[in-house]
């Protein structure tokens, strides 16, 4: 084959990133009074979708707009993806009438996620706050498939009331399986019948079981909540490279091409959304970069 | 004696104190046990006492007319319960309530603030030890106060 017809073949084959790919909705699960979860298909016979845990996808909703929104299901389980979607803005209150059935678009996966392979062997943190549970989810799945590759596994789990609590029926198992991983879950306010913890997720950091210098410590909440649990994780001497934390901004094309999510000299979208603590703290107090 | 004298010093509260300060602490000292739902303390009491959290959970609650209790905090294995027998006018701001079985020590505050006023340097050894506790809750509800899981993030 010559050359022109050898590149002509594959410039056939490559894919447009910026093309979305038509998706399903096969289910819809509402996880809380804001926050549903929605299963995914593709229609078309391409590829199959793989990702990587902390990856994101661009959702498109036809005639309203895009949007971020991290991936939530299981690594492992290619037949299915799923997103949880918090009804915050103009995307996602149109987003939540849709129904088994209906069609997205869908680009990705992007970013670059946890780093779960290079935490072989060591005891891993992992501590959300109310939707950041979203993200770090699939993390649990790879985790709990390769169980016998780390140490102690600890999830920390804070968000605002009971009922706010995402996963619900899947926190109970989680916790019900105290020999794969501890689990602990509070909130920050508590009416009625609540006989768990209350208080913030940072004061459930002294009841974990890790060894600081071994820990890897995977963080994804609002990001006040992150730097919080930051510093609070180097007052227990896990080293700043070791604490990684998931980052948002507001994602356009998610190649880091357009430059909405620059955060100092970082695409969120391409050289994130996890970043090592230790490379953007810099960054996380300032009103505006 | 020479057990709550064992359980005292094993606990991170009072870690590294000199033996003289924990012999006149252990002298206020008792072992108490509050079954699931027992009131420990209501708001609006005198506060004569702290505790340390041996094993079990304590519910910090506030009644709140019309929307009746509200929990804003709990307490576990370890955790200290009340300073309020430290700071004038010594009364509980918050139920006390064992959401389930729970040991603890508790701490009698009037013999130890008659000690404290009669011996300053276990005073100061005192509130330095209970100011690291006042700095950690205080940074915790400042977290609380922001909503960080409101609508708004």
């Amino acid at each position: 084959m010559d050359y022109e017809a050898d590149i002509m073949t594959k410039t056939e084959t490559i894919p447009d990133p910026m093309q979305p790919r038509r998706f399903r909705i096969n289910n819809v699960t509402w996880e809380t009074p804001e926050t549903f979860t929605h299963e995914l298909i593709p229609i078309d016979k391409g590829p199959t979708f793989t990702f990587e845990p902390g990856q994101f996808n661009m959702i498109y909703l036809y005639g309203v707009g895009e949007i971020p929104i991290s991936i939530s299901g299981d690594p492992e389980n290619s037949s299915r993806l799923f997103h949880t979607t918090r009804v915050v803005g103009s995307v996602t209150q149109r987003l939540q009438h849709l129904k088994p059935g209906d069609t997205l678009g869908i680009r990705g996966p992007y970013g670059k996620g946890w780093p779960v392979d290079e935490a072989t062997g060591k005891d891993i943190l992992i501590i959300a706050g109310g939707i950041g549970l979203a993200p770090l989810r699939p993390v649990i799945y790879r985790l709990l498939s390769h169980r016998e590759q780390y140490g102690h596994i600890t999830l920390l789990y804070g968000t605002r009331s009971p009922d706010k609590i995402l996963y619900y029926e899947q926190l109970k198992k989680w916790i019900s399986r105290f020999d794969m991983l501890d689990v602990k879950v509070t909130v920050d306010h508590a009416s009625g019948n609540w006989r768990g913890h209350v208080g913030v997720v940072t004061r459930l950091l002294s009841k974990a079981m890790f060894e600081p210098e071994n820990t890897a410590a995977f963080v994804c909440g609002p990001e006040i909540m992150m730097r919080f649990v930051a510093m609070d994780l180097k007052k227990h001497k896990v080293p700043e490279n070791q604490v990684y934390l998931s980052m948002e901004r507001n994602f356009k094309c998610g190649l880091g091409f357009c430059g909405h999510c620059q955060l100092g000299s970082y695409f969120i979208c391409k050289d994130g959304p996890v970043f090592t603590y230790d490379t953007i703290k810099s960054y996380l107090s300032l009103k505006e970069v | 004696m020479e057990n709550l004298e064992k359980i005292l010093l094993g606990h991170p509260f009072f870690k590294n104190i000199e033996g003289d300060y924990l012999n006149l602490i252990v002298g206020c000292a008792s072992n108490v046990r509050f079954e699931q739902d027992e009131i420990i303390f209501r708001e609006g009491q005198e506060a004569d006492q702290f505790y340390i959290i041996r094993e079990g959970t304590v519910a910090l609650d506030l009644q709140d007319p019309g929307s009746g209790k509200i929990t804003i905090d709990t307490l576990t294995d370890g955790e200290i319960l009340g300073w309020s027998w430290l700071v004038p006018p010594y009364y509980w701001r918050f139920d006390a309530r064992a959401t389930k079985m729970t040991r603890a020590i508790s701490l009698d505050g009037k013999c130890l603030r008659n000690k404290c006023e009669n011996d300053h340097d276990l005073g100061y050894e005192l509130l330095k030890r209970f100011a690291l506790i006042i700095d950690q809750r205080l940074q915790a509800t400042r977290l609380q106060l922001l909503d960080v899981y409101g609508l708004r993030s």
